[in-house]
């Protein structure tokens, strides 16, 4: 009964998804530039609002990983997102990467201290995070078009889709009281907050420096999200010597 | 007794047949050994330990961007990368212009991915792999920092300038030849098209 609404809406969001493929040959589909645009700057605003500083050159450069109250809660706020993991990876008929995932939550969770540390890393256990819409990739459908989101930033039709679904797919909303429900979604939205903090800011600053940083952040978003998802294809391979064969 | 027309066509045929020859060679300056993978790992091996050293060396940014540009003017085949990101209007371009930009693109490219490759002071470095990729050589780096998943670069490899030397990199997928298309073209627009003002502005970015 509990899957009902996550059924009903991965259906939708699924054939919405496969509604707007991309077109072939084009790196970059964006029909919702403008309303995208407005949301970027938006986004801007309140990542200046809320203290995101951009790092200056000659200062030392942060660590990556953020300082330690930052790892803190990073660890925490992601450990609480494994068991969510663990079911996408059982979806995409990726029993190692579940295994994998399953083991770093119980590691994580005991000798990491309820996930504050991360040893599952130490013992060549790393970070292996995945979401619905990388469950709806492997299940063959298109990325859609590029989309800004409101706070969370670029993702694309499938993706944002995926995010509702992935809710539904949380075991720990199910299994966590109210109260506690409440608090492991603040915790993990800590966590992006600081897993931001701490990886975002050079990316950041060089498409700050760009001469237009939303074509730049679209660019780069759809090529690492692409890497992620293991799409890297020899079609993407620019071979300059061709360009000019003189 | 005059030539008949036989051997005439058979002169012209001779002289075409060398023109092409000529053509093909002039087309193809590859040397008769192309690059190995144990060559193309070599020099990513070379260029991934300087990165190592400079990052890990304790100076200052500018300093460490000087050390960068110097490593990308050794190892990267820079007038090629910077013909590539200026696409069409490098045909257009004045041999004065083209080496200004060229100066101009390898510090502004020293100064943006020297930054990314910085935060990873005291990280450590390994070649993982390599792939042919057409007739280049795609090898796979990756930058370990303790606890953290590894950063993988990857780094596109030819001999076609005469020496081995790297033409792209790929920063988590994240395309050089493809971002600086876009960054260079819409500086050039936003500027008229005027390219000795974007020259002037490039020297200042990054």
């Amino acid at each position: 009964m509990l899957w009902r609404p996550g059924i009903v809406l991965l259906v939708a969001f699924g054939l919405l998804a496969a509604c707007n493929p991309r077109p072939q040959g084009t790196v970059v589909h964006d029909p919702y530039e403008t309303v995208n645009r407005a949301w970027f700057e938006r986004n801007l605003a309140l990542d200046s609002a809320i203290g995101s500083d951009r790092s200056d050159d000659e200062a030392e450069p942060a660590a990556p990983g953020g300082n330690v109250l930052q790892q803190r809660v990073r660890h925490f706020g992601s450990n609480l997102s494994h068991p969510g993991y663990v079911v996408n990876n059982v979806l995409q008929l990726r029993p190692d990467r579940a295994m994998h995932n399953f083991f770093r939550f119980a590691i994580n969770s005991t000798i990491g201290i309820g996930g504050l540390f991360d040893p599952a890393a130490s013992v060549g256990l790393i970070a292996r995070p995945t979401d619905f819409g990388e469950t709806m990739h492997r299940w063959g459908a298109n990325e859609g078009a590029y989309v800004v989101l409101p706070v969370i930033g670029p993702s694309t039709e499938r993706d944002a889709a995926g995010m509702v679904v992935n809710i539904f797919l949380d075991p720990l909303r199910y299994v966590l009281p109210g109260r506690e429900r409440v608090g492991a979604t603040g915790a993990r939205l800590a966590g992006r907050i600081a897993d931001r903090q701490a990886f975002g800011d050079i990316i950041d600053a060089n498409v700050m420096r760009s001469e237009d940083p939303y074509a730049q952040a679209r660019l780069l978003f759809l090529q690492a999200r692409r890497h992620h998802l293991g799409m890297d294809s020899e079609d993407d391979f620019i071979d300059p010597y061709a360009d000019f064969p003189d | 007794m005059t030539p008949t027309p036989t051997s005439l066509i058979d002169r012209r045929r001779f002289l075409t047949g060398l023109g092409a020859l000529a053509g093909t060679t002039l087309l193809w300056p590859v040397p008769a050994r192309a690059m190995t993978q144990a060559e193309a790992r070599a020099l990513i091996d070379i260029v991934m330990q300087d990165v190592r050293r400079i990052i890990n060396s304790g100076r200052s940014a500018s300093q460490m961007f000087g050390d960068f540009e110097q490593l990308f003017q050794r190892h990267g085949d820079i007038p090629v990368i910077a013909r590539s990101v200026l696409g069409p209007p490098a045909r257009s371009a004045s041999p004065a212009q083209m080496s200004a930009f060229t100066e101009a693109f390898r510090g502004y490219m020293a100064r943006k991915y020297g930054r990314q490759f910085r935060r990873f002071i005291g990280a450590t470095v390994q070649v993982t792999g390599a792939r042919q990729i057409q007739r280049h050589w795609e090898v796979i780096s990756t930058i370990n920092m303790r606890g953290e998943a590894p950063f993988e670069v990857r780094w596109h490899v030819s001999d076609r300038s005469g020496r081995h030397l790297f033409f792209n990199l790929i920063i988590e997928g994240v395309n050089l030849l493809a971002a600086e298309r876009q960054e260079i073209g819409t500086m050039l627009e936003r500027r008229g098209g005027n390219l000795d003002r974007m020259i002037a502005d490039l020297r200042q970015a990054g």
